[in-house]
């Protein structure tokens, strides 16, 4: 029982939102606020599991989230709409319901596989090479896109609606949202079975000790490429629920603010902590919508926020610990008997 | 037969001349001591035999398996493992981690069955934990398998570390001096587990040492390492008598008198 129960409350609250959605109990604007919310977990545990579980330092990862978004924008709209540049549509409109998962996970593949070209020149060496080459990455992937005529340059690419659109005409219930629900859950769990298994730890002996893992068994270059691919393949599934929440997206979406953005919310939660990030990306979703109305001061107020937090905290909200560990008493709810050593 | 053959390794840092021409044939079942002067290159032979460095010139047979070109963890995966000279556990993982990530080259495992949780999985996992608890009681490091090394005192430590090493279950184990930085009594405790641990595991144990202590003790065979070269071997009687040694460590009785 216990094993199920973090899968039981999960369901059970998106099942409560979805309702409270159907019911228009939700407005449109706190809606956007929780599609938003679910996108920013994945980014945030994603990045955790490069900069906080493995103690590198990945800059790019809107790049990675770009490749994700256009590639899976493209594809649907290519597929399931009669479009101006790809023509009519190959697939029938209506199977989108079902095909949509395929496509935003070929988006999550396409993205892992660049994160792989990253990975194999940066992870021959340890240190700040791929910090460069990530933020490179960014710029290389932002000024491509914004080259590509076909997929609509700086101007952004648009027709998701119709995707989304058609999905309602199926079945009229929240769809986005319940992407991005499942989005959410499939991207914790995942993370947490990598990094609570002996072979996912492997990545955490990488951060302690490199060259002692390597020599006691591991095999660090293989799992530094591993988690890197998971890593920019779970931005990739983010990038492509995020560019059916509005149904646009244009490259400025994935400049080096919204890297900043996903590493301040891994800061915040605390670096090698699963429970943080999902904590932290909650709560800074809330404080970005919080302080709108101080407008350009906003930018003044969060980074402001951040140096308090470093000073007074610098390890995050939970540095290398997980809520159970903070909460011992959760343990009795979350943590499976016999599984406490 | 010997379990380990090194033939004329040789290596090179830039101009230095590290090792030169060492051989050495460890037979199975034995304590070997490599000893030296500071700075003689027996952790470098170490690091060449580990498959950290790659040696200039010269080869490494392992078990039948010629490992100079192999990365430090597929060496590690045909059965030999090592401490560090300077304690190298992973400080954010519990003793227990860090006993069950040790065994990472046995996994039978990899991405797929972590995710699915496939039977190879656990049967695996199982497996490792089982281990992993075999070495807590073995080395009566129970009470601190939830603790985090860097929290336990240095002779505990070290014991972790050797435990680290055994939970591969290799078939030579490496030591890179164990005794360093421990008190009169930790030593002794020392000697008699490195005693135990021979006989309990039927292992090939290899230790560089300072601690004339341990390696009169223990060792079966010495080899005396100076400036990369081999410059005596074997028991530890004839090695206490050789001119060569005492010159090494004491240097020349004509230096002494100027």
């Amino acid at each position: 029982m216990r094993k199920y129960s973090s899968h039981l409350l999960y369901g059970s609250f998106c099942l409560l939102i979805l309702i409270a959605v159907q019911e228009n109990f939700l407005n449109a604007y706190l809606q956007l606020i929780i599609m938003f919310m679910g996108v920013n977990i994945i980014l945030s545990t994603s990045l955790n599991l490069v900069n906080g579980y493995m103690g590198e330092f990945s800059v790019g990862h809107a790049g990675f989230m770009a490749v994700g978004a256009y590639v899976t924008s493209v594809l649907n709209v290519w597929l399931f709409t009669s479009d101006r540049v790809f023509g009519p549509a190959v697939l029938p409109a209506g199977s989108v319901i079902y095909l949509f998962p395929v496509t935003l996970l070929m988006g999550g593949i396409v993205a892992a596989l660049v994160g792989l070209l990253v990975a194999i020149p940066s992870f021959k060496t340890r240190g700040d090479y791929l910090a460069i080459i990530t933020l490179a990455v960014n710029y290389i992937v932002k000024s491509a896109i914004e080259n590509i005529q076909v997929i609509g340059g700086a101007r952004g690419f648009m027709g998701m609606r119709n995707i989304v659109s058609s999905m309602h005409e199926v079945v009229n219930v929240p769809w986005v949202m319940i992407w991005i629900f499942a989005g959410t859950g499939f991207s914790v769990w995942l993370i947490h079975r990598f990094v609570t298994s002996t072979y996912g730890k492997g990545i955490v002996a990488v951060r302690d000790d490199e060259i002692a893992a390597n020599i006691m068994g591991v095999n660090t270059r293989r799992m530094k490429m591993v988690a890197f691919m998971l890593s920019s393949g779970l931005a990739g599934i983010a990038g492509g629920l995020f560019a059916h929440i509005l149904g646009y997206i244009n490259p400025g979406s994935f400049t080096i603010m919204k890297s900043t953005e996903v590493m301040v919310m891994v800061y915040l939660g605390g670096m090698g902590s699963l429970s943080g990030s999902v904590l932290s990306a909650v709560g800074f979703t809330i404080i970005l919508e919080l302080f709108r109305p101080l407008q350009v001061i906003k930018w003044v107020a969060i980074p402001l926020l951040l140096i308090l937090l470093m000073l007074f905290r610098p390890e995050g909200l939970l540095g290398h610990r997980e809520l159970t560990d903070v909460f011992p008493r959760l343990r009795r709810i979350f943590v499976p008997q016999g599984k406490r050593a | 037969m010997a379990i380990l053959e090194v033939r004329n390794l040789t290596h090179f840092f830039g101009g230095l001349r590290a090792v030169f021409k060492f051989d050495l044939a460890l037979q199975e079942g034995e304590v070997l001591g490599l000893i030296g002067p500071n700075g003689a290159g027996k952790t470098t032979v170490f690091n060449l035999v580990s498959g950290f460095y790659h040696p200039t010139e010269g080869d490494i047979c392992f078990r039948g398996n010629e490992i100079v070109r192999l990365r430090p963890h597929e060496v590690t995966a045909l059965g030999m493992a090592r401490t560090f000279q300077n304690i190298r556990l992973w400080n954010t993982l519990t003793v227990f981690e860090n006993l069950c990530i040790s065994q990472h080259s046995k996994l039978g495992y990899g991405i797929l069955g972590t995710i699915f949780r496939s039977r190879g999985f656990r049967t695996s996992e199982r497996c490792i934990r089982k281990t992993a608890e075999e070495i807590l009681d073995i080395l009566s490091l129970r009470h601190y398998a939830n603790e985090y090394p860097k929290n336990l005192p240095y002779g505990l430590q070290r014991r972790i570390e050797i435990g680290r090493a055994l939970a591969m279950r290799p078939h030579l184990l490496m030591l890179d001096e164990p005794a360093a930085g421990m008190n009169p009594g930790e030593v002794d405790q020392l000697i008699e587990l490195i005693t135990w641990i021979r006989d309990k595991f039927q292992l090939t144990i290899w230790l560089i040492e300072h601690h004339m202590r341990v390696v009169m003790n223990i060792c079966e065979r010495i080899v005396v390492l100076d400036f990369g070269e081999t410059i005596a071997q074997g028991t530890p009687e004839e090695i206490r008598q050789d001119p060569r040694v005492i010159q090494a460590y004491l240097g020349d009785a004509d230096s002494i008198d100027a």
